[in-house]
């Protein structure tokens, strides 16, 4: 347990002292807001004002960029000698892996504030209280958790920091198919199967329900819910088993 | 073999026999075994792909050999793997710390990670930056140190816990000389505290100077041990520099005592033969060399270096058995 804070609080350092990627993690959101509400925003016919409709989306994206860098990190980890060091001291690669979740889980939660305080500059009004609230950050940290240690694997089959990068585009090719930032009834129809189910929907349907009072369409809200959780439990579990599959082979 | 080590101990630190590793089929080790005193330094020297990592990746318990036992630190590589890693410390050949860390920083973490208190382990880090000559640079991130900087601060961390056996993979391989001379005096330090050092390396001088004991890898094969002297003594204790006038002199003399060569430099003329030094068999070579009495200028009669003992062991085999 100690070793896992120890790790934890390097991995903290090291993001505090990688300004570029915490540029990324914050201002890549918050730009991607501003083109959405005001470029896209006036051509987006949807019923209710825009900027409402997105930011649920906007803090699913922040979160998948933010939580992706993870990918990178554990590849340097692993091209870079200190694995062999941190297993020299007898300190397990799942111990290293969960540092760097940890810290992913911590600057997003940063990014998320950041991101949720520009958004109501510009015009969002959640209607929510402090109980509904929690449980939209609980919902966005557990998506956080999967979206990290997914991006963690990523980082253990590749052989380059540089490919590790191509994990944040993939995953946010999959908030871009999703409710996230235009509905799903506007998609071709090929689309909406699997833009409906996959799991950026469901997490951004429940953000909506959470934050706004009532998803913008759709399963009801506690089925979105269920959908939500039962997705990033699903993938969190899923990764931690393939990292640690990755991570034996790797340092075999 | 070390004086030291039989002083302080007849205990062995590192005991393997049957060493085998393949690689997707490739078979990097083919069977060896190693015997080093505790407090020595021993070097296991070799060309590239001679399998001097893998040998010690498996002995710090970061590979599993496929044939073969080792003990490390009294300790079963397989079976008390646990054991070994609490009581060796490995330096790759990468430097192993984080850039974005200052030397500080990065010597504390690893010694909390080694299992010291916060306060125990702020105190060893001040220490070892102190011995290292890095108390100046402990503040600034390992990033910005120079490469002998950055090797002192990993063999640094390798002691942070007080291993009783440290391995160091080629430790100044890409050093500039003055930062070579540095981590040497840095390596010979640990070797006075009593650690038993491991390292490998594929220079001669460096293992010359720094180990008791050398074992000498190629191929996957132990194909010499002992100390730089016996190593000498096996292949010549002399060896007989003869230098041309011409290169045509030096290309007739060469092929005049081929099976004798141990040495050659062409740019310089020289060709060089083992000898046992007595002036009997000098003067049997240079009438062999030289039966005209004008292709040798001068000559010259040295102690075989480990160059030579190198070139001789490494060699393929067809030339080997020349020899």
């Amino acid at each position: 347990m100690s070793d896992a804070l120890i790790m934890a609080g390097r991995s903290l350092r090291l993001s505090l002292r990688s300004p570029d990627a915490l540029l990324t993690a914050l201002l890549l959101p918050v730009m991607l807001m501003v083109v959405f509400v005001y470029l896209f925003g006036g051509a987006v016919a949807i019923g209710t004002s825009y900027v409402e409709y997105v930011v649920p989306g906007v803090l699913l994206l922040c979160a998948i960029t933010g939580a992706s860098t993870t990918a990178v990190t554990v590849c340097q980890d692993m091209t870079g000698g200190i694995i062999d060091r941190f297993r020299s001291l007898d300190v397990p690669g799942t111990v290293v892996l969960a540092g760097h979740v940890t810290a992913s889980l911590l600057r997003n939660l940063v990014s998320t504030v950041l991101v949720a305080a520009v958004a109501v500059g510009i015009g969002f009004r959640p209607h929510s209280d402090p109980a509904r609230l929690a449980a939209a950050v609980g919902v966005l940290l557990l998506f956080v958790a999967a979206v990290s240690w997914l991006a963690a694997a990523f980082g253990l089959a590749v052989s380059a920091p540089e490919a590790a990068n191509g994990a944040m585009f993939f995953l946010m090719f999959l908030s871009y198919a999703s409710s996230a930032f235009v509905p799903v009834r506007t998609m071709p129809w090929w689309l909406r199967g699997f833009a409906r189910h996959q799991l950026a929907t469901p997490v951004t349907e429940t953000l909506r329900g959470l934050l706004l009072g009532q998803p913008a369409g759709g399963l009801p809200a506690g089925a979105q819910l269920a959908a939500a959780l039962a997705w990033s439990a699903g993938i969190l579990a899923a990764s931690v088993l393939l990292s640690m599959v990755l991570i034996r082979r790797r340092t075999a | 073999m070390s004086t030291r080590g039989v002083n302080m101990s007849n205990e062995l630190a590192i005991e393997a026999s049957g060493l085998a590793k393949s690689y997707a089929g490739v078979r990097v080790l083919c069977g060896i075994d190693l015997r080093v005193p505790r407090g020595s330094v021993c070097a296991l020297l070799g060309p590239n792909g001679a399998g001097k990592t893998t040998t010690v990746r498996i002995l710090a318990t970061l590979s599993r050999a496929d044939a073969g036992q080792a003990r490390v630190a009294g300790f079963d590589v397989e079976r008390d793997r646990r054991q070994v890693r609490r009581h060796i410390s490995l330096t790759g050949q990468f430097a192993a710390l984080d850039a974005a860390q200052t030397g500080e920083e990065n010597l504390r973490m690893i010694g909390r990670l080694a299992g010291l208190p916060r306060a125990a382990a702020r105190r060893r880090a001040a220490e070892l930056l102190e011995q290292f000559g890095l108390a100046q640079a402990a503040g600034r991130r390992a990033g910005t140190y120079s490469g002998g900087m950055r090797r002192r601060l990993d063999l640094a961390a390798s002691l942070t816990g007080r291993p009783a056996v440290i391995f160091l993979d080629e430790p100044t391989t890409g050093l500039d000389p003055q930062s070579r001379l540095t981590t040497w005096r840095a390596i010979a330090g640990l070797a006075a505290d009593g650690v038993t050092v491991f390292l490998t390396t594929q220079y001669l001088d460096e293992a010359d100077r720094l180990a008791d004991q050398i074992a000498v890898l190629n191929g996957g094969l132990l194909v010499a041990a002992g100390t730089a002297t016996e190593l000498k003594r096996r292949v010549a204790a002399q060896r007989l520099d003869l230098t041309c006038p011409t290169p045509t002199a030096f290309e007739q003399v060469r092929s005049r005592l081929t099976s004798r060569v141990v040495h050659l430099d062409p740019a310089a003329r020289t060709v060089g033969v083992a000898t046992d030094g007595s002036a009997a068999q000098v003067r049997a070579l240079l009438d062999q060399a030289d039966p005209g009495r004008d292709l040798v200028a001068s000559f010259a009669v040295r102690g075989a270096t480990l160059d030579d003992v190198f070139f001789t062991l490494t060699a393929p085999a067809p030339e080997a058995a020349h020899v």
